[in-house]
């Protein structure tokens, strides 16, 4: 099962590696990582997608812990809570393309934040679902490339997981 | 009064209450042995080899339970070191290494004798240290002894550029340290606690198995309590032995690949298994699937991840051994129910039944030198209270089979790692903290020479390690694999070249007798024993087509041994 993992972590140089190579020694999955300074910039947010059965999620979320630099660990699946990622994807677009590329855009919400005169650059959010249903409907177009951010989250609600 | 940096090392060594320190001299640490020249707090102790450093400090660490100090230089200083590194990360032993690394600003360059010792070390450490200023070096250095000693112990590497070494600024030890992110768990959950005792005075075939955590956690005292008020039966893993008296008649001895018939027969059939301080390692359970088919588990162990990671438990309790036996003792005490007699009556006449098999029986009577009865006879002569450091392979096994631990940190070998050439430098840790206590290093021709020349080391600083080497001419773990696996195709493991040892522990400086006949076995022993100021090779040459009995084949559960 698909695991979000959200860890506030020391921002210090080889922390990174430290869970990168945690989850490459242990031959764990990642599907997604991402990671940058919070407010406090003593402390980096690194949100892992990661799946596994039960026994696996536990120990990863074990191992993790264990690694010195995680100061706090929180499996949000299992918790309400928001997920963003965050697509940027350049396509082709041509004459009569254009138009049917602004009309879906606008659709899922997205933004059209360059243009040539012959490609759109887009930008959209929402969960890897939406992006992915953004894909599907641009199958009628030249996608000439995609980047993704990888998945962010945060719990519904007042209760913060700094708390 | 402003130090450099290879100063503050120095005084936070001190502040830390180090002796001894292990180490070899390169480049990037010229500046360190500089102010280890003009101090003599803190004793040096110059190996041969990297390796040797590290297993030196591991087997000071083992046996004093102090933790472990090692200085080496960068690049192949570092990474001759990791070998040892990692030995000491599986077997959970505290230890600190100091690496040299070249000045700051030549980092990433390529630099004469660099390498990235922070990123090579990473997995087989605890925790490590790149240290960018001389002003961290003080909080660094409290904060790797602290890592490195408390939760479950390990290795901690502090990586320190040369230029630093140099560079000055005023020392302040802090006297203690706080650290937002690791906070081991210390006392055990009171309420899982006392719903383990119901489950284990309920038991009808409880077993105790326990392993390296409970001596690390200088539980062994709780531990023979807790046994002895339960009349339960105990089982040790390797890592373990010597927590509970071997001697003992409760303890039926270690389980595991090559553990007794009692006590693997004993865990297949329990009802109730109590795992104080042991990991589920393969080499315990077999396959998985087969592994105490018919018993609820509980586990105590300081690190939650080893909690449900290969087998999964029903009551866990996290949390120092030393303190959860306690807790357990006051429980047990303040309770008015006892074990189940009956049951257990029943149980252990069904263990002595497994127990007259008789599985460690060999042929005595044989022309040739048994390593067993090599074993046997050093039992004997030392009482069961030698410090005995081993190499890997089938010395190890006779030695774990047949010395028969009465007291915990007096058997130091690599359990976790399997590392051949731990041995010998294991021993010189263990005797320069121990300078009047026998210590005895059983080996074998194949191990020894993997780090043979700390025997250098051992002239250098007068250490009467007493050599056991069990020469069968062959890697004699490998060999007898090979014959059950491999129809017996020796495939490299057989030595035709091998060293005339007695002569060549003579050109170290030390003295050797070479022993071949059964009858010479016992006499040679008490000789070289009662050479109290020396060093002695005592070269066995013994049966070379023995092997190590029982033995529970790779995927197989604990009820299906190979016996003799």
């Amino acid at each position: 099962m698909r695991h979000i993992i959200s860890i506030l972590l020391e921002n210090e140089s080889g922390a990174l590696s430290r869970v990168a190579g945690l989850f490459s020694a242990r031959a764990y999955n990642i599907e997604s990582l991402s990671v940058a300074p919070t407010d406090d910039p003593s402390l980096s947010r690194m949100t892992i997608v990661t799946t596994g059965t039960e026994e696996i999620i536990e120990q990863i979320s074990k191992q993790l812990n264990k690694l010195i630099d995680v100061v706090k660990l929180i499996d949000m699946t299992s918790d309400v809570h928001i997920e963003r990622e965050l697509m940027l994807i350049k396509v082709s677009a041509t004459d009569g393309e254009r138009d049917e590329v602004k009309r879906l855009v606008d659709i899922f919400h997205g933004h059209v934040i360059d243009v040539t005169d012959t490609t759109y650059t887009i930008e959209i959010t929402g969960n890897g679902e939406k992006l992915n249903a953004f894909m599907e409907a641009l199958s009628s177009i030249t996608v000439l490339e995609v980047v993704r951010s990888g998945l962010i989250g945060i719990g519904r609600g007042e209760k913060s997981s700094l708390s | 009064m402003e130090l450099t940096g290879a100063e503050i090392i120095i005084q936070s060594l001190k502040a830390e209450g180090v002796e001894h320190v292990f180490g070899y001299p390169g480049g990037a640490v010229l500046h360190i042995y500089d102010a280890f020249y003009k101090q003599d707090d803190v004793q040096h102790i110059l190996v041969r080899h990297e390796q040797g450093a590290t297993h030196a400090a591991d087997g000071y660490a083992r046996s004093t339970g102090k933790p472990g100090v090692v200085l080496v230089t960068s690049g192949p200083g570092a990474t001759n070191a990791v070998t040892g590194i990692a030995t000491a990360y599986m077997d959970s032993i505290p230890m600190v290494v100091i690496t040299g690394q070249v000045p700051k600003h030549l980092i990433g360059n390529d630099a004469f004798q660099e390498v990235d010792s922070v990123g090579i070390t990473r997995p087989v450490v605890k925790h490590n240290f790149l240290i960018g200023d001389v002003k961290d070096i003080a909080t660094v250095f409290k904060k790797a002894f602290y890592v490195a000693t408390t939760g479950r112990p390990g290795p901690v590497v502090i990586d320190i550029p040369k230029d630093i070494t140099a560079a000055k600024c005023e020392f302040h030890y802090p006297s203690e340290i706080k650290m937002r992110s690791y906070h081991p768990t210390v006392k055990g959950h009171i309420g899982q606690i006392k719903r383990a005792t119901e489950l284990i005075l309920s038991a009808e075939r409880p077993m105790l198995y326990t392993g390296g955590g409970v001596i690390l956690s200088n539980a062994s005292e709780q531990l023979t309590a807790f046994t002895q008020k339960l009349g339960y039966p105990i089982t040790n893993t390797l890592m373990g032995l010597g927590a509970y008296p071997a001697s003992d008649r409760q303890f039926l001895g270690m389980l595991g690949m090559h553990g007794t018939y009692e006590a693997n027969m004993g865990m297949h059939h329990c009802d109730v298994l109590i795992a104080i301080g042991a990991r589920f390692d393969d080499r315990v359970t077999g396959n998985l699937e087969k592994f105490c088919p018919h018993a609820k588990i509980i586990h105590i162990d300081v690190d939650p991840a080893s909690i449900s990671k290969n087998v999964k438990v029903d009551i866990p309790i996290v949390g120092e051994v030393s303190q959860v036996l306690d807790d357990f003792l006051k429980v047990l005490d303040s309770g008015n129910k006892e074990p189940n007699v009956s049951a257990l009556e029943k149980w252990w006449a069904q263990i002595e039944e497994w127990r007259s098999q008789d599985c460690l029986k060999y042929d005595s009577a044989s022309e040739l030198v048994k390593p067993q009865y090599v074993i046997e006879q050093l039992h004997e002569i030392t009482k069961g209270d030698a410090f005995v450091t081993s190499d890997v392979g089938q010395h190890q096994m006779w030695a774990a089979q047949y010395y028969g631990f009465n007291k915990p940190r007096r058997w130091i070998n690599s359990g976790g790692l399997g590392t051949m050439g731990f041995g010998l430098p294991a021993a010189i840790g263990v005797q320069l903290a121990y300078p009047d206590e026998t210590v005895v290093c059983i080996t074998g021709e194949a191990s020894i020479q993997m780090c043979i020349q700390e025997l250098s080391t051992c002239k250098q600083y007068g250490l009467p390690v007493k050599i056991i080497c069990l020469n069968n001419g062959y890697m004699g773990m490998v060999r007898q694999w090979q014959e059950f696996f491999y129809e017996k195709r020796y495939a490299m493991s057989y030595f035709d070249a091998l060293p005339d040892f007695v002569a060549l522990t003579e050109s170290y400086g030390h003295s050797g007798i070479q022993i071949a006949n059964p009858a010479d076995v016992r006499g040679a022993l008490e000789e070289a024993l009662g050479r109290k100021d020396e060093l002695v090779f005592l070269d066995f040459l013994t049966d070379k087509t023995e092997n190590v009995y029982p033995m529970i084949p790779a995927g197989a559960g604990l009820n299906e041994m190979i016996l003799v």
